[in-house]
């Protein structure tokens, strides 16, 4: 028998609607009610000043294993996630091969379970090969262990198909997640189409892109009476979409990535390719939107969209590289900063909420609370420290960050996984 | 080196300074001078490499630059992307940085990829003289273009430049934009909706779709080729219906005032967006454009060399 008892710590359980300065009880790996660790040695951490949160989950990761160990493993993407804050991640299936079938996804279990320090779920493709011609064996994916399907980095475009997959999805009930591109309206386009496209002659991005195929899943999830949540969220018309059909009952969904949110388009001027993700930095009028969307409920959930890739693939000319930041380790530092602290948009109990509660309820996980009897998954945050980030210390495989050097207020010192410290500060 | 020059590679004229640009031009009326003696060569690069490296195909522009640095008496090198390593997987950065091994003092990049000279430059001590990349840049074209027109009319200032054609995907219009705005002209653009999107009245420039209201106020037309070559079939109808919308055919140069330049960064296609008549009209300073290129790139390599030690 172990057990932990965190001290003093301001606890916030959104689950359970608690915001209390108070002890919290770990026994054998599961929340305890402290009555059952009084007569026993208990381990002790103290938590004066920091937030006691349930263990946080970010529900958008890219591994990279099988396939790509040089960008990431399931070993130092977990790392990545525990420095974050994260107890739970959820890991896209665009991997070599293509999480498409049930034997890799036992391997990526297999591997997560003797490499990983927090929890991997996977996530399965909706079509095989993420190729978008044919559906992947879903039910079969579902009894294997998933927690939703997607072709995420990819995205369904025939609709007719899209629709097949989400009807089939709600018999074997798992949420469908996806990117939203229409292909032919984005074409080449490696960044927003504006103002700096324009200036710097790069290929254009529109948000219409984005938007077609939000409205895309808006149609189908009603026509179909099922989740579809819409990934990583980067345009204002999305946005009002989205508002308008969940005010409507709608079963859709929407997620933000820190860097939509704390950078525009303006920022690709010098060509740095640690400024092209998919889809592209917006403009300032988008930035300010999604701002209203997290405030007021139309985006639920926060995540980072971790996308490692070498340097050797990153350094080249900027059309010709791939997509993507890694952002494990600073996502929480800078949604606290930007959210909480600078446009106070939410509080911090919204947004524990938002990394617990909300993507908990979409997976339907047994994560996200602090009720007695759930596994004992925790992070602890200083939301006022000071820090200032450090590329070269990143536990990541992976250095490609735009976010070198910012001076962020808030972050997680300690993760706590099935009682178990992970990493602490 | 003069204290009016400091750079060592020209990558863009977005950078520049009106000054800048004013230092350039009058440096290439000094050798524009020097290519009408007898003997047109000069020491000022002797013992320099140049390479002109060319990942994308191009004759005119690689042409003038070799022959410009013969001028100057620096030993060149051409490499095309069919004789580069970029075909066998080499990195850009690999590649380039391999030919600073040699001792390349100056790097002529054209690349197909907007930013391919930044890219180097942050990454190189040798020089990085961009000849065009992607629908970025081609800041040598936009000099000499305004260098034909100062020589033609005696300023840039207050005229009217009307530039015609696809917009959108060209490196030409965009430096030809920043240069002209910087030194006071008025410049309108002309061309199909989807070649000239309105958002390119954020620089500070005006957009019109309707040709034969422009021309009449035009001080100088500059006519852009339609590169059907790298567009997809989407952006217009076709090349007759654009002819007909947008060509300056031998009836709409009525339009023109008289002492109205008719310019080209070539290669032209007749009949498509220039009838012949106007191409080789009195009013075509076309051939100018290309003879004033040379003393344009000497002026750039030689600034530049000088800088780079």
């Amino acid at each position: 028998m172990s057990a932990t008892l965190i001290r003093s710590g301001r606890v916030i359980d959104p689950a359970n609607k608690r915001d209390e300065v108070l002890d919290l009880a770990i026994v054998d790996g599961k929340i305890a009610e402290q009555s059952a660790i009084k007569d026993q040695k208990a381990e002790t951490v103290d938590a004066e000043g920091l937030i006691v949160a349930p263990g946080l989950i970010d529900m958008h990761v890219h591994l990279r294993e099988p396939g790509f160990s040089h960008k990431e493993t399931i070993e130092s993407g977990a790392r990545a996630a525990a420095a974050g804050g994260f107890t739970t991640i959820v890991c896209m299936p665009n991997t070599s091969p293509a999480a498409d079938n049930p034997a890799t996804i036992a391997w990526v279990n297999d591997r997560a379970a003797v490499t990983a320090c927090v929890n991997v779920l996977p996530t399965g493709a909706i079509s095989k090969n993420i190729a978008g011609e044919e559906l992947a064996p879903i039910g079969s994916l579902g009894q294997a262990g998933v927690v939703a399907i997607t072709d995420d980095g990819h995205c369904v475009q025939n609709h007719e198909l899209m629709r097949r997959a989400v009807e089939y999805a709600r018999m074997v009930g798992l949420p469908v997640l996806d990117h939203c591109q229409d292909y032919n309206l984005v074409g080449n386009g490696v960044v927003n189409e504006g103002y700096w496209s324009t200036l710097l002659g790069l290929p254009g991005w529109p948000a219409a892109g984005e938007e077609a195929i939000v409205m895309r899943n808006i149609l189908l999830a009603e026509l179909c009476d099922h989740r579809i949540h819409c990934q990583h969220i980067s345009a204002a018309g999305s946005v009002h979409l989205l508002r308008e059909a969940r005010a409507r009952g709608v079963k859709i969904s929407g997620e933000v990535c820190p860097h939509h949110i704390a950078l525009t388009d303006e920022a690709i001027q010098n060509f740095d390719t640690n400024y092209k993700m998919n889809p592209p930095l917006r403009s300032k009028e988008d930035v300010d939107v999604i701002l209203e969307g997290i405030a007021d409920g139309t985006l639920s959930i926060l995540c980072s969209d971790h996308a490692p890739h070498a340097e050797f693939e990153k350094e080249v000319e900027f059309d010709q590289a791939p997509f993507g930041i890694v952002g494990l380790e600073t996502e929480l530092g800078i949604f606290i900063d930007q959210l909480v602290h600078k446009h106070r948009k939410i509080d911090i109990v919204r947004l524990i909420e938002m990394y617990t509660v909300e993507p908990a309820k979409l997976l339907k996980l047994d994560a996200g609370t602090l009720s007695v009897g759930a596994p004992a998954d925790v992070t602890l945050i200083d939301p006022d420290l000071e820090w200032t980030v450090k590329i070269d210390k990143f536990e990541s495989a992976s250095r490609n960050s735009p976010f070198g050097s910012w001076k962020l207020r808030g972050r997680a010192v300690r993760t706590i996984v099935g009682g178990k410290t992970v990493w602490r500060l | 080196m003069s204290t009016n020059w400091n750079r060592k590679d020209l990558l863009g004229l977005r950078e520049l300074s009106p000054e800048e640009i004013n230092f350039i031009l009058e440096t290439a009326d000094a050798f524009k001078q020097v290519g009408t003696r007898e003997i047109k060569k000069v020491p000022a690069l002797r013992g320099k490499t140049m390479v002109n490296f060319f990942v994308e195909p191009s004759t005119r522009t690689r042409t003038s630059f070799e022959l410009a640095a013969h001028r100057l008496s620096a030993d060149v090198i051409n490499i095309s992307v069919t004789t580069s390593s970029l075909t066998k997987g080499e990195t850009l950065k690999d590649t380039a940085r391999n030919l600073e091994a040699l001792h390349a003092d100056i790097l002529v990049l054209r690349h197909s990829s907007a930013g391919a000279p930044q890219f180097l430059a942050q990454r190189l001590k040798s020089s990085v003289i961009n000849a065009g990349d992607g629908a970025h840049e081609h800041p040598t074209q936009g000099l000499l273009d305004v260098y034909t027109i100062r020589e033609r009319r005696g300023k840039i200032d207050k005229l009217h430049i009307v530039i015609v054609g696809d917009i959108l995907f060209s490196r030409v219009a965009r430096s030809n934009i920043f240069a002209l705005t910087k030194l006071g002209a008025r410049v309108t653009l002309v061309g199909p909706s989807t070649l000239v999107p309105r958002e390119f009245e954020k620089l500070g420039v005006t957009v019109s779709y309707k040709i034969d209201d422009v021309l009449p106020t035009a001080d100088v037309v500059n006519l852009l080729r339609i590169q059907h070559e790298r567009q997809r079939k989407e952006y217009f109808p076709g090349i007759g219906e654009y002819t007909t919308l947008f060509g300056l055919t031998k009836e709409r140069a009525k339009l023109l005032k008289p002492d109205c330049l008719v310019m080209h960064p070539g290669p032209i296609n007749r009949g498509v967006e220039i009838d012949s008549e106007v191409a080789d009209g009195l009013q075509s300073v076309i051939l100018d454009q290309v003879t004033n290129g040379l003393a344009v790139r000497m002026a750039v390599l030689y600034l530049c060399g000088g800088i780079a030690t």
